[in-house]
């Protein structure tokens, strides 16, 4: 594995905090892609593992079955002060134990939807509902996607009326950049409002 | 300890002394580490701790440290945690961010976001 040996590599030296966001869906949908488009380093990949039944150091050393998850991830330098990180992380609901810690702390998060199999991302949302993570939506468009009208992809996902829905290219870093957009400035409206 | 760094994955539970919590619940993927001015690695150290120390000479995030390191995040908490313990690495920010992330905060992502 390559080594951070450039200087660029690294955090700038004035940068004093970090957020993150997390982007989640099914296998294949276009996650490490939309972090690629974004990212100002080659996307990382680490793994977390974790014990299959609960939490922790029982199950360690006696042995357990843990499993691996892979998260890939990148870094966006916001201005001088605070960089933001970018985790995709996988859909499946066998990793839904890994992500109560993953989206500890995060702003939000972006969760993409194939629109040729919507279903694949049913527990995605479900799970994101059930941790009270704030998200949006992006579905992806690929060559073979069905024309939904947003009213049609909406009911079929079942969002709540205030839950942004947009469509996305996330090998296109504009079209990504967009979605990340309307995620934060649906957080910051819903903060303010909050707070008023 | 057996090392065997360099030679492909180590087992986590043998880097780690066998412990499999972080002594620091608040190093999480995206905080901020770098080595602590002066320090250096030291003859009674693993080499995974050696490799971290050079790495963070500069800030990274935890997750980068694992990524680069080729380690499980879990691995290289536990890792950065004795160090912190020990002085040789310093964490920033030292408190965690709130829960809620204030207006101020999500202004200054927007912005940051639309100059891309
Ligand atoms: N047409 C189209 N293809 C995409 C899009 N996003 C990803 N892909 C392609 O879909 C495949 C899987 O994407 P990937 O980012 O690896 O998915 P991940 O498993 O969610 O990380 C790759 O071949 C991408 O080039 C998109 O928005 N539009
Ligand atoms: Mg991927």
């Amino acid at each position: 594995m390559d080594s951070a040996n450039s200087d660029d590599h690294y955090v700038a030296d004035t940068v004093s905090a970090a957020v993150k966001i997390v982007i989640a869906g099914p296998l294949g949908v276009g996650k490490t892609t939309l972090i690629g488009s974004l990212s100002e380093i080659v996307p990382l990949r680490t793994e977390e593992s974790m014990t299959q039944a609960g939490s922790g150091v029982d199950e360690e050393v006696s042995g357990k079955a843990t499993t691996t998850v892979a998260m890939d991830f990148g870094r966006i330098t916001l201005n001088a002060r605070r960089v933001l990180y970018l985790f995709g992380t996988p859909g499946q609901p066998r990793f839904f134990p890994m992500w109560r810690h993953l989206v500890h702390g995060a702003l939000g998060a972006l969760a993409l939807v194939d629109t040729r199999r919507l279903e694949a991302s049913f527990d995605v949302l479900g799970h994101l509902e059930d941790l009270g993570v704030p998200f949006a939506v992006a579905a992806n468009n690929f060559p073979s996607s069905p024309n939904y009208p947003p009213e049609a992809l909406r009911s079929a996902l079942d969002l709540l009326p205030e839950t942004p829905l947009m469509i996305c290219d996330a090998r296109d870093r504009y079209s990504s950049a967009q979605a990340l957009i309307t995620l934060v400035d649906h957080l910051y409206t819903t903060a303010s409002e909050a707070t008023r | 300890m057996t090392s065997s760094a360099g030679s492909g994955p180590v087992r986590p539970y043998v880097i780690t002394g066998g412990r499999s919590v972080p002594a620091l619940d608040n190093l999480a993927l995206e905080t901020l580490v770098i080595a602590a001015s002066g320090s250096a690695p030291e003859p009674r150290m693993s080499p995974e701790s050696a490799e971290i120390l050079s790495l963070c000479r500069r800030q990274l995030s935890v997750a980068e440290v694992a990524a680069h390191l080729g380690q499980p995040i879990t691995v290289v908490k536990v890792l950065l945690a004795d160090l912190v313990d020990a002085g040789l690495i310093k964490v920033r920010p030292p408190v965690p961010i709130a829960d809620l992330p204030d207006k101020g905060l999500l202004k200054e992502v927007l912005d940051g976001l639309r100059q891309l």
